[in-house]
């Protein structure tokens, strides 16, 4: 194993995965020149060349465009957005062009595309830059959606992303890329829609995704000191969802609380929350509690940040609830 | 550019009213509720796919339009009894009944849709092109649109792109004069829409759309530009639509005089008058062609008539390359 962070993770997934396919490009904002406004692309234009790692103008709509067209004719594209919050004014293509050319073809136009970039919120960034659409894409048909928490699994769900034959959205964090993390030393992939149990516990199941994991992990070290037993659950990918894996533990701890970085009118928590009441109902011991950001647009001011973000103690609160404590 | 020849004009003949009555065929069904959706017919704008189709070369060129598309791809080389398939639904359509009239496509065939959004081919035009200049492959995508879309940020930030990576496609505007019922010169302070390539130095200029000499040599001049790497170029063809935007577009916006007036210059006459006029062909040849047109369009209708509807796991196999994907259900 070697430690890398999680910026570097990123990195050397697509520099890997673009020595071994011709047809994969990167393309995005100050993704070659700049090496990344994360420096998530640290390096690869001197390795790959102008031809393949591309700045663009700030269009993404232009240039979301333009991955998916160059896919229906042999590229393998990776779309960086900047930010997901700006992939707004490019979601015409992803959702109407990238998630539907197969379908609409009668399977003729299968788009192996990446579209990938941070999401949520990362500090004081305000209304426009704390969004977190996870739930939006997952909605849509089509596309997949991975979320990794750390640097391992950025790297072997990237990897396994850009060898996808379908499109798939990559969301990572602002306030992850400077994670460090151990990896494997040599190829590795980790295949999509497979959760991974990040703690082993017996009292409770948190099932989370994202940066936002971390306060799970972080509660479930003091609730240990308790004596409360959580099985933490992180997803990573979330359409195709591993309902598998969410169910089985349920079915062990009878208890289920999720964290979820989103607004909580039907968000990721709101369809988990559909699946176990309907396949795990006689095994719940309490009504399932899901944690969100507040039901408003992310303020700036750091007190009411403080409380539009969910975070440990309030984890905390909701685990003591399902066990009735 | 291929000469023009006799041939030519009769190809140009036989074709552009095979189009012209496979349009009308649509518009007889859909009033028989055997196509349903919407329904964009082509009619009047025939001289600019003929005289595309000859500009190119069929071998390895492109085509993307937006959902006025069901003669295109029957231009590209796509049975057309396949496309009236599509639109009633079938399962031996273009896309087994998946898409309809606004989503015809053909891999085979190198066209690529046939979009329903307004305005969204147009930066999946430049992708075709600069997949074709990454591979250092010798094709050039023409990129269709209406007059409607040049209206939308895609064209702007496709244009800007396309120049800056100096892209092998043609950008070919389709002024039929209204974006549905609405008319240029009410939606745009400046109704010269070919000049929109100015502001991004692109080559770009107006072309009478309605006759396809004039459109061969204006598009051949502007994939001769791609093709040997001097990017792409902008054309506004001023062309005219007799039918509705749709149908089900009572058209109160224009009136009959002005439909007539186009008329007199409707493409398939001022074809069928040079026939004519050189004796290209007889009273007897020409009948002959109207005759094969007719039985053609039958032949597509029976085929559509005759084929079956898809099998309900069709819904599930098309959406995702993945073939094990763990949908959801929907229901009990």
């Amino acid at each position: 194993m070697k430690t890398i962070q999680f910026r570097e993770a990123i990195a050397e997934a697509m520099s890997e995965e673009m020595r071994r396919d011709d047809s994969i490009y990167l393309m995005g904002e100050e993704v070659a020149e700049y090496n990344g406004a994360y420096k998530a692309s640290k390096g690869m234009l001197d390795e790959f060349g102008p031809e393949r790692v591309l700045d663009t103008p700030i269009s993404e709509l232009g240039f979301a465009g333009v991955g998916v067209g160059s896919a229906m004719i042999g590229n393998r594209p990776i779309i960086e957005f900047m930010t997901f919050n700006f992939s707004l004014v490019g979601i015409d293509q992803i959702i109407n062009n990238a998630a539907k050319m197969r379908q609409m073809s009668g399977g003729q136009f299968n788009i192996p595309i990446v579209f990938r970039g941070p999401t949520a919120s990362a500090g004081q960034l305000a209304a426009t830059h704390s969004q977190a659409f996870e739930s939006w894409f997952a909605n849509t048909p089509g596309l997949k959606v991975v979320v990794p928490s750390n640097p391992k699994d950025a790297k072997g769900l990237l990897k396994s992303a850009i060898r996808d034959d379908d499109p798939v959205i990559f969301m990572e964090s602002e306030q992850m890329y400077g994670d460090k993390g151990e990896v494997p030393e040599g190829e590795y992939t980790i295949p999509l829609g497979v959760a991974e149990i990040g703690r082993e516990g017996s009292d409770v199941t948190i099932v989370s995704f994202g940066k936002i994991i971390k306060e799970a992990y972080a509660a479930a070290e003091d609730l240990d000191k308790e004596g409360i037993s959580c099985e933490v659950i992180d997803l990573r990918t979330v359409r195709p969802m591993d309902s598998e894996a969410i169910l089985k533990s349920v079915k062990k701890t009878n208890r289920l609380v999720i964290l979820e970085e989103a607004w909580p009118f039907g968000n990721v928590a709101t369809e988990i929350t559909y699946q176990v009441q309907q396949h795990a109902f006689d095994y719940l011991d309490a009504p399932i509690v899901k944690i969100n950001t507040a039901d408003t647009p992310a303020p700036y001011s750091p007190t009411l940040l403080e409380e539009w973000l969910p975070n440990k103690e309030d984890v905390i609160k909701a685990v003591h609830k399902v066990l009735y404590k | 550019m291929k000469k023009i020849t006799k041939e030519t004009y009769l190809q140009w003949y036989e074709d552009m009213l095979f189009w012209r009555k496979f349009e009308d065929k649509l518009a007889a069904v859909y009033i028989q509720q055997k196509v349903r959706g919407f329904l964009h017919l082509y009619n009047g704008q025939e001289a600019v796919l003929a005289g595309s189709l000859h500009a190119m070369d069929l071998e390895k060129d492109r085509m993307i339009t937006a959902y006025r598309n069901h003669v295109q791809p029957i231009g590209m080389g796509v049975d057309p009894k396949k496309v009236m398939a599509e639109l009633f639904g079938k399962v031996t359509g273009t896309s087994k009944g998946m898409g309809g009239s606004m989503h015809i496509f053909s891999k085979e065939h190198r066209f690529y849709g046939g979009h329903g959004i307004v305005g969204g081919q147009i930066p999946l035009g430049a992708g075709l092109a600069f997949a074709d200049k990454y591979f250092k492959r010798d094709a050039v995508t023409l990129c269709y649109m209406g007059d409607g879309a040049v209206r939308q940020g895609s064209l702007h930030e496709a244009f800007n792109l396309a120049m800056l990576w100096q892209l092998p496609v043609v950008f070919i505007c389709e002024n039929n004069g209204y974006a549905m019922g609405t008319s240029v010169a009410r939606t745009s302070h400046s109704t010269e829409i070919w000049k929109l390539g100015l502001g991004y130095e692109m080559p770009c200029g107006p072309v009478d759309g309605m006759d396809p000499v004039t459109v061969a040599e204006e598009v051949h001049k502007a994939v001769d530009r791609a093709r040997k790497g001097g990017g792409p170029t902008f054309l506004e063809m001023k062309t005219y639509r007799y039918r509705g935007h749709s149908m089900s577009d009572a058209q109160h916006y224009r009136t009959k005089e002005e439909v007539e007036e186009y008329k007199k210059i409707d493409p398939i006459t001022q074809v069928l008058d040079v026939i004519k006029d050189k004796r290209y062909a007889t009273d007897g040849e020409i009948a002959a062609i109207d005759k094969r047109v007719k039985e053609m369009v039958k032949e597509c209708e029976e085929f559509a008539e005759n084929s079956d509807f898809p099998p309900i796991e069709q819904l599930y196999d098309v959406v995702y390359e993945q073939e094990d994907y763990p949908f959801l259900p929907h229901k009990l």
